[in-house]
């Protein structure tokens, strides 16, 4: 047996590969899944707190301003531990999907704030007093003005950002969430044949690529803008 | 054009401090259904902020505003209610740049005053039509000349009907060539009987369009009258000043 062929068997190992296929897919389906709620979720908390900031309570901005950036400096893997383990404690279990989800969503939620905050700011002075000066109220103002072009600003850093935390699911292996890594792993510790992760990384490819060249799609496309 | 004794606009000792700073020290100024008044003087003479006061984009420190009847700086006001009485044309134009002319036209007119997208469309369209841009009702902001966008910032203000349009310098930021345009089209308003107060260094304008001009310096007029009188014979010595200055550019 050659080196080559050793390396090829170890790693690419197709009879293994197809005998764990089914559970790598599972974990595909179920990390996709997860990604779209902490997405969802994410971004709708985020835009929120940030919709509530620009009504400038100044108690309410110190409280979200703590919270975002406590949730932006600690480490994801450090939240999900310590919803998973610690809230048993005080009769709040819960499952590993739900603690990767909620752990996830707010660090999303911190980072979608500040880049909505940042985009709210952004928007002239003048565009406000415009829409005031016909008679908008002020939430009218933010609807139909401010956010329309706040948003278009965020849309790039708010992609990246999205799939950085995303690719977070993985952190779900740590709390036995049947996502890929974890299903991959599993594979491996059946098989003793790392073949699972290589397929493992091949599903995160087909999963992020996509969300990568539509991040950078939809950069080019509203760069020009403005 | 002749005026009426009604007023539209009544501001009594209007003050306005931003700190320690006192912008404007008790100004009056009573402005009749019909009358264009235009307002003049120094910058940071406080002319904009007067102007701000109207609408209450600033919120003066003290004093009444009187608009249409109505104190709109008394609390409980529906100031949003009243803005849409009050037209407001900008400086730097503040067009929409996420909606085109139409677009920009028809959002008070569906979201304030909820008139259905086929009549709010109508009002726009003569709107922008009286501003002589009907044909671009279609076209964004970033795609007009600076008097493009201000007529269609005009013709926003216009859709709604204002008992009393307010002008924020607006040919400061124009290129020469195009601040035509726009003082024709605050000229064709005049003439339809609309009530404007306008601040503006457009002293030809002023000696032609207005019935009455008034020279603030301070935060303080100075002196109001006749353009002729304080063009052409101002009583006060910083009247004279201003206006020889002005006029030598």
């Amino acid at each position: 047996m050659t080196d080559l062929d050793r390396f090829l068997s170890t790693f690419f190992n197709l009879e293994v590969m197809a005998r764990y296929l089914p559970m790598i897919v599972d974990g595909f389906v179920l990390t996709t899944y997860l990604a779209l709620v902490i997405i969802a979720t994410g971004l709708t908390a985020g835009l929120l707190l940030a919709v509530i900031r620009s009504q400038q309570i100044r108690l309410v901005n110190w409280t979200i301003v703590f919270l975002v950036d406590m949730f932006r400096a600690l480490p994801p893997l450090v939240i999900i531990i310590m919803i998973y383990f610690a809230l048993p404690n005080v009769g709040l279990g819960v499952s590993g999907f739900v603690a990767v989800w909620i752990s996830l969503s707010l660090v999303l939620t911190a980072f979608a704030e500040e880049i909505f905050w940042a985009g709210i700011v952004s928007v002239s002075k003048g565009q406000w007093e415009a829409a005031r000066s016909t008679g908008l109220r002020f939430e009218q103002a933010l609807l139909y003005v401010v956010l329309p072009q706040a948003v278009r600003l965020t849309i790039p850093p708010l992609t990246n950002r999205a799939i950085a935390i995303t690719k977070g699911t993985a952190l779900g292996s740590v709390v036995a969430v049947p996502e890929i890594l974890t299903q991959a792993q599993t594979g491996l510790s059946f098989s003793y044949n790392p073949s699972t992760l290589t397929l493992g990384a091949l599903a995160y490819l087909i999963l992020f690529v996509p969300f990568v060249v539509f991040g950078r799609w939809i950069e080019t496309r509203f760069a020009w803008k403005r | 054009m002749a005026t009426t004794d009604h007023a539209i606009l009544d501001a009594r000792a209007i003050r306005k401090s931003f700190g320690s700073l006192e912008v404007l020290r008790g100004v009056d100024l009573n402005v009749a259904e019909q009358e264009l008044v235009f307002i003049i003087g120094p910058s940071g003479s406080g002319k904009s902020t007067l102007l701000r006061c109207f609408n209450r984009l600033e919120q003066p420190t003290s004093g009444t505003i009187v608009v249409d009847g109505i104190d709109i700086l008394a609390p409980g006001v529906d100031i949003n209610a009243m803005r849409r009485r009050i037209g407001m044309v900008f400086q730097s134009f503040n067009l929409y740049p996420h909606l085109n002319a139409l677009g920009n036209v028809t959002l008070a007119l569906r979201k304030v005053l909820g008139k259905p997208r086929d009549e709010a469309d109508e009002i726009a369209m003569a709107a922008l039509a009286r501003v002589g841009l009907a044909e671009k009702a279609k076209s964004y902001p970033n795609e007009l000349s600076g008097g493009q966008q201000q007529r269609v910032a005009i013709a926003r203000a216009l859709a709604l009907e204002p008992k009393v349009m307010l002008f924020d310098e607006p040919t400061s930021a124009l290129d020469p060539e195009l601040v035509g345009s726009v003082l024709k089209v605050m000229r064709d308003m005049r003439e339809s009987g609309m009530t404007m107060v306008v601040v503006s260094h457009e002293m030809q304008f002023a000696r032609t369009a207005a019935d009455r001009v008034v020279f603030l310096d301070k935060g303080e007029i100075v002196e109001a009258g006749a353009p002729e009188r304080i063009f052409g014979s101002p009583a006060q010595t910083r009247t004279r000043e201003f206006v020889t200055r002005i006029e030598h550019r």
